[in-house]
């Protein structure tokens, strides 16, 4: 069989993946080609790849899932075969077809064994033929209430639903008792049918302390498979992955071995090819159930590549190439310890809404032996609400778990990112938490340490506004007057005449408010680093300024000070009274009210999606709808007005 | 290019000794002025502070640009004047930078007195409004006074530079393009009315302001109308009803901020030009200004020393350096500006009084600031100086300094005394500001030669009537004279009356004359016209 020519290589995607696959394309000497949407014109996967492709629209459903302008793209650029990194179109079947009817090469398994895995109701009778242990759980055709209601019976509460083709925690619910079934059903379908236009819901038994761990598996062409190891991807939050490490801590050579074996049957049973992932439960008692195939490369899957060295993108192109896997299952190197961290724009102190805007401070840890940072953005890059807000992966090696878990932390403490918010304290808080550094993984871990993991916001210290000022203050540019260039009014001393120098800062950080009065500065700028000195220990901090804008790290955040301004101020509390705006940009998915409507305090007035998630508006008091401004179907932007309750 | 060489040893036992009889003075200031600070005291602050209001000095901290320098004026107004405590004279006036325009700034301190006008309040507002005219000065009034205070109504009220003046100068000033605001933070009431009314743009604080021709006690008395403060005059009928107030603030930071808005939308130039160069710092230390003048003020000093801790690079150029020698005239920069200084080494002779006006009209042809550093017992006296004409050629120097246009700067940094003071550019020849160190002393003549004088003609008196004057007699004569020169030749009893524009510690001289500078440069530098020259 001659191979294929394959030097050019389309990656059908955006963010940090898109770097990723295009950064080993690019070390192979293939040519890179982007596609992006017309809001991701110049962003960064699209600076760092050869030729790009405008798809235009901005949802991904106008653009990063639009096949036929993919499959054109490609024959516009000359690219070969195609990379769908994660998500999009990566386990779209249709898609995989698509591009091998064009004459191009998907770089992901056949389309029949996307097929296979597509439907989890499938792939759950799949393997059970091929012997890989099972949830008890209804994977049925049937999708109306009532099924799903004696299926959960029968199954025994709590049940989790799952959208059939979803993944990713996306359309994805768990249900206590059978009260809650209905508008759970509803709203899952609706997450589902946005996500991945198929609205049909499968049903499991809910596990009680289950651990994540899943098989990275590799076939090729030749009929050969090998398990490449397990990752632990336990610490989740609402299903959604945040930490995900390998080996799985605790898991004894027997078990890697029959959870491999399985992952290699399943994999073969469908005719799989390439880079796929299969995932189990594992129960407290080391019993191991199949919930899904993931016929893609995963996010995490870095992880695997530290503990390995091998890199796996690279696999897929030669195995695209026809070429057969280089090492047999007893060469299968495991050495060390990995762990990665999912590097999120959100607001975790406000149920980690989506952030949006300019990344004005952003500063990737240093790079050193061990280190790795996957990231799909730069600093001045716009975070936009139309895909995941996820900005990157932090991936720390080390010789055991304890030593990777430190570097990951002081990775996680060096990077400074301001300008909006992220859930990097949130990660430090778990990478740091004793019950972690134990390695006491399970599924449950977010909602257990919740109160630790995230705590109430406490008011800035004193010590903290005092350091912000200085920092403002030192950064300060001189306001130079070009009619008296040399003025001594610029310099930002203070000057008092016979009196200590005198400088007054009113400013906000936080939703916070200070006034600090700065007589003798006691701290210095170097740089970017404000040295403060204090009983003869000299502490630096990261003081970056921008605009009219200082961002001070301080115990590993990275807070925004500004000077307060009471017009804004007092404009925002007029204009605050008595309208419900949008917290982000996104689009009205539902309008549950009427004007002229009555409605409880807490009721749900407006079902708003943004980033793939559903976010409810509910009536922060009892009151009568006044006005509705928009209809469902719309965008709004974050802050717009979209109900009057009086 | 001449730098300036010093002879100075700062670790000899003489300049040691006079380090620290300056020191003792410098610090008696600072204590003094942190006292001024305090404005009618903890208690005055309690009470203002609890009805949400912001203290006068933090007023404007937050008006002004953070960290941007503030050039007070007049802080020992009224000390020791009315045998009661009147800080500051009630009222606090300086120079800062708001949205990157130096503005003259003008606030009552309602905790002295009810921030009412004794007769130095007003005369160091009127002293304000004229430095801002005089510089083009943007003015922002913070008004929280209950007007004039009754019981000195007679120094207050009816003379040309009395409480009307304040209003006059107002309105001149906005005709010649100079901003006006006021931001109205408490009571503003009879005459004060006029403050904000006569003002370009008015704002006001709601439920602490209130502007009123007559408060709700008088409207009783005069109507029967019994009406609240608020109802009367307060923020919500002005902004809303009687459009006396153009904004309306929620409180005083809003106000602030508000009247920072103002400034910004100026579209401030400043007139003035001069060729400026990039500052450098002097080459000697500033602090060595302590030790250079003699702790026994009979003692001369070389003036260089003092210019060498003043100007860039301690580089200055020197004109006619070999005639009329008691005078130093030469050009030097100041932070970047161009000056050209007359300082005092010695009494004034015939010929140096015609070198200063020499070099008055070359700084006036060039348009070159004008700084003055006096430190001067007088004009050269006898016979033979008369004969020479020392009238006539002091009047040349008198006339130069009166007529000279270009800004004028004085600091007076050891005596100032007799017509000495006029020739260099004392309060009466209009400097732009006038500056006095705590050791200098001003008078018409030093105590020892009043006191010599009075005894002389007392004695020629006895002597005429035929009596004898005893040595006891001439020390009851010259006692109180020599205790009376000395106290009223302080500079506190200056700056209390308003003579001068404030006490300085010398090591601040540099940038106190950088900041005059440049706020100068705010207005054009005009054209000099000189007199008759007597020649």
């Amino acid at each position: 069989m001659s191979a294929p020519l394959l030097t050019s290589v389309l990656v059908a995607n955006r963010g940090e993946i898109a770097c990723r696959v295009m950064r080993t394309a690019r070390a192979l000497g293939l040519t890179t080609v982007a596609v992006h949407s017309a809001t991701d014109r110049d962003a960064r996967h699209c600076r760092e790849a050869d030729i790009c492709v405008d798809l235009g629209g901005s949802k991904a459903a106008d653009s990063y899932l639009k096949i036929d302008k993919i499959i054109a793209a490609a024959k516009a650029s000359g690219a070969q075969a195609i990379h769908p990194g994660y998500g999009f179109l990566s386990e779209n079947a249709g898609f995989a077809r698509a591009i091998e009817a064009a004459g191009l090469i998907f770089l992901g398994p056949p389309a029949s064994a996307v097929d296979a895995m597509g439907s989890k109701s499938a792939a759950k009778a799949l393997m059970e033929v091929a012997g890989v242990p099972l949830v008890p759980g209804y994977h049925g055709e049937d999708q109306d209430l009532e099924t799903f209601r004696l299926a959960a019976e029968r199954i025994g509460y709590p049940v989790l639903l799952k959208a059939t083709a979803g993944g990713g925690g996306k359309g994805m619910k768990v249900v206590e008792d059978v009260a809650q079934l209905a508008e759970a059903l509803a709203s899952a379908q609706r997450e589902a049918l946005s996500s991945f236009g198929d609205a049909r819901m499968l049903v499991e038994k809910y596990l009680l302390k289950p651990r994540h761990v899943e098989i990275q598996i590799f076939a090729d062409q030749q009929g050969n498979c090998l398990y490449l190891n397990e990752r632990d991807c336990s610490i989740q939050r609402r299903h959604q992955k945040v930490v995900e490490e390998a080996p799985a801590p605790g898991l004894s050579v027997e078990q890697r071995q029959a959870m491999g074996e399985s992952a290699v049957r399943a994999a073969l049973a469908i005719g799989y090819v390439g880079a796929g992932t299969v995932e189990f439960l594992l129960d407290a008692r080391g019993e191991f159930f199949f919930m899904e195939m993931n016929t893609r490369l995963q996010v995490e899957h870095p992880v695997t590549e530290a503990i390995t060295g091998l890199d796996l993108v690279a696999w897929q192109i030669r195995v695209a190439r026809g070429e057969a896997l280089p090492i047999s299952q007893a060469q299968v190197p495991l050495n060390g310890h990995a762990i990665e961290v999912r590097l999120y724009a959100e607001d975790p102190s406000h149920d980690f809404l989506p952030q949006t805007g300019r990344l004005e401070v952003y500063r990737e840890s240093a790079a050193g032996p061990g280190r790795r940072v996957d990231s799909g953005v730069s600093e001045g890059d716009e975070v936009s609400p139309f895909y995941d807000p996820m900005l990157g992966k932090l991936i720390a090696w080390g010789e055991d778990r304890e030593q990777a878990r430190l570097r990951l932390l002081a990775m996680l403490d060096e990077f400074a990112i301001g300008g909006l918010k992220t859930n990097l304290g949130f990660l430090r808080r778990i990478i740091g938490h004793p019950a972690f550094a134990a390695a006491e993984l399970d599924t449950g871990f977010i909602p257990r340490f919740e109160e630790q993991l995230l705590p109430a916001s406490e008011p800035l210290p004193a010590a903290f506004w005092s350091a912000g000022a200085q920092a403002f203050n030192l950064s300060e540019q001189p306001r130079v007057r070009a009619d008296d260039p040399a003025a001594p009014w610029s310099a930002h001393n203070g000057f008092r005449s016979g009196l200590p120098a005198q400088t007054l800062l009113a400013l906000t950080c936080n939703g916070e408010q200070q006034v600090i009065h700065l007589s003798a500065n006691t701290a210095t700028l170097r740089d970017e680093q404000l040295v403060i000195e204090q009983d003869g220990v000299r502490r630096q901090h990261l003081a970056i300024r921008r605009a009219d804008a200082l961002y001070l790290r301080w115990n590993n955040e990275l807070h925004c000070v500004r000077l307060h301004d009471p017009i804004s101020a007092v404009d925002a509390s007029h204009t605050a009274q008595g309208g419900l705006t949008a917290p982000m940009n996104g689009s009205i998915v539902r309008v549950l009210v009427e004007v002229g409507q009555t409605v409880e305090a807490g009721a749900q007035l407006v079902v708003m999606e943004a980033m793939k998630m559903e976010h409810s508006l509910r009536a922060p008091h009892a009151g009568v709808i006044k006005a509705l401004f928009f209809q469902e179907g719309e965008m709004v932007s974050e802050g717009s007005a979209l109900v009057e309750l009086e | 290019m001449s730098i300036l060489q010093t002879t100075i040893n700062p670790r000899s036992a003489e300049f040691g000794l006079n380090r620290d009889a300056m020191l003792k003075q410098v610090e008696a200031l600072h204590t003094l002025l942190a006292q001024v600070q305090q404005g009618g005291g903890v208690k005055a602050q309690e009470r203002h502070t609890s009805r949400g209001k912001l203290l006068p000095r933090e007023r404007i901290d937050r008006l002004l640009d953070s960290g941007s320098p503030f050039l007070e004026l007049s802080q020992l107004a009224a000390y020791n004047v009315y045998g009661e405590d009147v800080p500051a004279a009630g009222i606090i006036a300086g120079i800062g930078r708001i949205e990157g325009v130096e503005c003259m700034i003008v606030a009552n301190d309602a905790t002295v007195k009810g921030g009412s006008y004794y007769p130095l309040t007003v005369k160091k507002h009127l002293r304000a409004q004229t430095i801002a005219e005089q510089n083009r000065l943007p003015c922002i009034y913070l008004v929280d006074s209950g007007g004039a205070n009754l019981p000195r109504q007679d120094e207050v009220f009816p003379d040309r530079e009395h409480f009307g003046r304040i209003f006059f100068n107002q309105a001149n000033m906005s005709a010649a393009g100079i901003p006006q605001i006021a931001v109205v933070m408490g009571s503003c009431t009879a005459g004060g009315a006029y403050v904000p009314a006569m003002a370009d743009e008015a704002i006001m604080v709601r439920q602490q302001a209130t502007i009123f021709l007559a408060g709700p006690p008088l409207v009783k008395a005069a109507t029967g109308e019994v009406v609240s403060a608020e109802d009367l005059g307060g923020a919500d009928v002005h902004c809303k009803i009687s459009g006396v107030a153009d904004h309306y603030a929620e409180s005083d930071e809003h106000a602030l901020a508000l009247a920072r808005r103002s400034v910004a939308n100026l579209n401030w130039r400043k007139l003035g030009q001069l060729q400026q160069r990039t500052p450098l710092a002097p080459l000697y230390d500033t602090d060595e200004l302590y030790g250079i003048v003699p702790a026994d003020a009979k003692q001369p000093f070389d003036v260089r020393e003092v210019i060498a801790r003043l100007v860039d690079g301690s580089v200055f150029d020197e004109f006619k350096a070999l005639f009329g020698t008691t005078l130093v005239c030469g050009f030097a920069h100041l932070h970047g500006y161009p000056v050209a200084i007359l300082a005092n080494n010695g009494i004034l002779f015939a010929e140096a009084a015609q070198k200063g006006a020499h070099f008055i009209e070359l700084a006036c042809q060039r348009g070159i600031p004008l700084v003055f550093l006096q430190n001067i017992t007088g004009f050269m006296v006898g016979q033979k100086y008369e004969a020479g004409g020392i009238a006539k050629h002091g009047a040349k120097l008198v006339t130069a300094v009166a007529c000279a246009k270009v800004p004028k700067f004085t600091v007076i940094i050891g005596g100032s005394f007799g017509a000495g003071n006029y020739g260099m550019c004392g309060r009466a020849y209009d400097p732009r500001f006038l500056w006095m160190w705590p050791n200098a002393r001003i008078g018409v003549m030093g105590a020892e030669q009043a006191a010599g004088v009075l005894v002389q003609v007392k004695r020629e008196q006895a002597e005429r009537n035929g009596l004898g004057f005893t040595a006891r007699e001439e020390s009851e004569i010259k006692q109180p004279i020599l205790d009376q020169y000395e106290h009223q030749g302080h500079p506190y009893y200056s700056s209390a009356r308003l003579w001068d524009d404030g006490v300085i510690d010398p090591a601040q001289t540099r940038d106190v004359l950088a900041l005059g500078l440049s706020a100068a440069l705010n207005a054009p530098v005009e054209a000099t016209r000189f007199g008759v020259f007597r020649m």
